[in-house]
């Protein structure tokens, strides 16, 4: 191709650019009916919700509200029982991820292989994401009971010792158990992560390991490894982000007994607000659940980011 | 050149030894998958086997899996004297009103997050995330005293309004990823051809994009079909119950002695879910990566 030739193509590019960009211009305007009742009843909320933390608001209507600066954080630091609180959510938090993760990712190497029984396993990996938190209740306080449940018959069948355990109602064993259950709701989405990723790693990349005469676990730690780290980091962070504020599995199963044992800091603030009706006080709960949150994400991006760099 | 590939597949080709080896691999991989099917299929299993067993049979305490006989009394007694029905039409109505109304809103501002210059597009996929951090025992305060001020409290229109908001960041995050696996060529060639912006939206993107908002707005159905927590702050009258709203409290309040009913309950409840993400399940994991990765 001549020199002017190759010109005329890129000028004919330039022009062609030029004119396509232009059509989206007034792009801008379909984001419109989606982000007005996103600002209104996104951004407004949180910002009333911050502003909420530093009132004295109660529920009921007409109540006058009054602004308290810091007094609510203030009480809130000398509240032993929501410090308490924030503990068992952050073990809560920090449990059910990684044991999610470890069965996730358990799941995810075997679907990746060639068994038996891959699409029967396929199917029932989505079941516990598929539903709601409610059933899941149900199905495992029908597990569990002490009376007529299948856990007690096993468990008397095999001669285990405390086959009559109250499992969801007991001191020692309820918070364990709830996070199992925890895990086996978040395990899901983190089995269909990796198995993406996995299913990602080029099959010559394996085959040449194997010519070179690397082993299973050589190939687990330089093939496996590296191509799922990305995601990993990623679904431990937003893990952690959803178990902590989450509480909607903990409230059906135990709400939050026996004994405060379960009482996690979003169940605490929950009813703090609608059962004792403090707003503020609860709001201000919020927000520290909230900086918590964002503190322990910059740890732990800090931390990974470290990581990468040493590689 | 062809000897060396010769040796590569003879050695590809496991040797005797190799397995024997791979067999005796095979004994813990299959402990495991015994382990994971039991563990991720039987909750699930026993609670169909409840539903069918009897008072009788259940008051008997013995732990069968195979119910005496399929006891459907369970189901027309959960159905027929719990008010299931309306809850259920109630869920229904708010999951689909959502599923519309948010796909709606989220098919034309996902695709302008994703064909828009790179700053907009990074704040508003800033504020998804951000939005992700918030406990919603923080959110769920002002939204409540905004319900309440809409006086659209304990009603269908209220919980639809929450929940058209609480699922447009991730229908958003879902469905930007599937635009951006529509090659922008396309539009630039229309746009060539003389279309108009909403021409080629409506012509050239949608068409394309129909498979991933099918999953998306099915993924949206779910969510506020399986909802529970703003429905129990914002519902109080039993007529606007929403199912999982219906079954908490049965469990809660008789469920301990009628065990039948609650787990016929419970499985009707799943149907749907279940027969989504039978039919979706490898649409739902790519269109969730599809966010993920391509954003």
């Amino acid at each position: 191709m001549s020199n002017t030739a190759v010109k005329e193509v890129k000028l004919k590019k330039a022009k062609k650019s030029s004119k396509a960009k232009m059509y989206n211009r007034g792009a801008w305007m379909y984001a419109l009916p989606a982000f007005i009742p996103l600002v209104l009843l996104s951004v407004v909320p949180l910002s009333q919700a911050v502003w909420t933390a530093f009132t004295d608001s109660v529920a009921g209507f007409n109540v006058k509200v009054s602004f308290i600066g810091f007094e609510n954080f203030r009480r809130l630091a000398g509240d032993t029982l929501f410090w308490q609180s924030f503990r068992i959510g952050i073990i809560w938090a920090f449990s059910v991820t990684f044991l999610a993760l470890f069965l996730g990712f358990g799941l995810a190497l075997l679907l990746n292989q060639k068994l038996r029984f891959l699409g029967l396993m396929r199917v029932l990996s989505l079941v516990p994401w598929a539903m709601p938190p409610v059933i899941v209740a149900i199905m495992w306080n029908l597990l569990l009971r002490p009376q007529s449940g299948p856990i007690e018959g096993l468990f008397t069948f095999l001669h285990i010792p405390g086959a009559k355990t109250d499992w969801l109602g007991d001191f020692n064993t309820a918070f364990p158990t709830v996070i199992l259950i925890g895990a086996w709701v978040g395990m899901p989405v983190i089995t269909v992560s990796i198995l993406a990723a996995l299913q990602g790693i080029p099959t010559e990349m394996v085959e040449a390991a194997v010519i070179d005469g690397a082993n299973a676990w050589q190939r687990f730690r330089y093939i496996t490894v590296p191509a799922v780290r990305a995601i990993t980091s990623a679904l431990v962070a937003l893990n952690i982000i959803w178990n902590f504020s989450s509480f909607g599995l903990v409230f059906v199963l135990t709400a939050g007994g026996p004994g405060g044992k379960t009482f996690v800091p979003a169940l605490f603030a929950y009813n703090e607000a609608f059962k004792y009706g403090n707003f503020g006080y609860a709001a201000s709960m919020g927000v520290v659940m909230a900086l918590a949150i964002v503190g322990m994400l910059a740890i732990y991006l800090k931390a990974s980011k470290r990581e990468d760099t040493q590689r | 050149m062809s000897t060396a590939s010769k040796k590569v597949t003879t050695n590809l080709s496991a040797t005797p030894i190799e397995k024997k080896k791979r067999k005796y691999y095979l004994i813990p991989t299959y402990m495991a998958v015994v382990f994971y099917i039991l563990f991720l299929g039987f909750p699930f299993i026993w609670m169909l086997s409840t539903s069918f067993k009897s008072p009788y049979e259940l008051l008997q305490l013995k732990h069968s899996i195979i119910p005496d006989g399929l006891y459907w009394q369970n189901y027309t007694d959960i159905i027929e004297k719990r008010g299931l029905i309306n809850s259920a039409k109630n869920s229904l109505v708010i999951a689909l009103l959502t599923a519309g109304l948010t796909t709606l809103f989220t098919v034309p501002a996902a695709y302008a997050i994703a064909r828009l210059r790179k700053i907009f597009s990074g704040i508003a996929t800033g504020w998804i995330l951000i939005s992700q951090v918030f406990p919603v025992s923080l959110v769920i305060i002002p939204l409540f005293m905004a319900v309440r001020r809409l006086g659209l409290l304990d009603s269908i229109w209220g919980l639809v309004l929450v929940y058209l908001v609480a699922s447009l960041p991730f229908s958003l995050w879902m469905l930007k990823g599937y635009v951006t696996s529509i090659p922008v060529d396309l539009e630039e060639a229309g746009a060539m051809d003389g279309a108009s912006s909403f021409q080629i939206l409506r012509r050239i993107v949608f068409p394309l994009l129909v498979p991933g908002i099918v999953a998306t707005a099915l993924f949206t159905f779910l969510n506020s079909w399986n909802e529970f927590f703003f429905a129990l702050v914002l519902i109080q009258n039993p007529d606007n119950e929403t199912l999982p709203l219906t079954l908490a409290r049965f469990m809660g309040s008789e469920g301990q002695v009628l065990l039948g009913p609650l787990a016929a309950g419970a499985f009707l409840a799943t149907i749907p879910s279940l027969v989504i993400f039978g039919v979706m399940q490898r649409k739902l994991a790519s269109g969730l990566l599809a966010g993920a990765v391509k954003g």
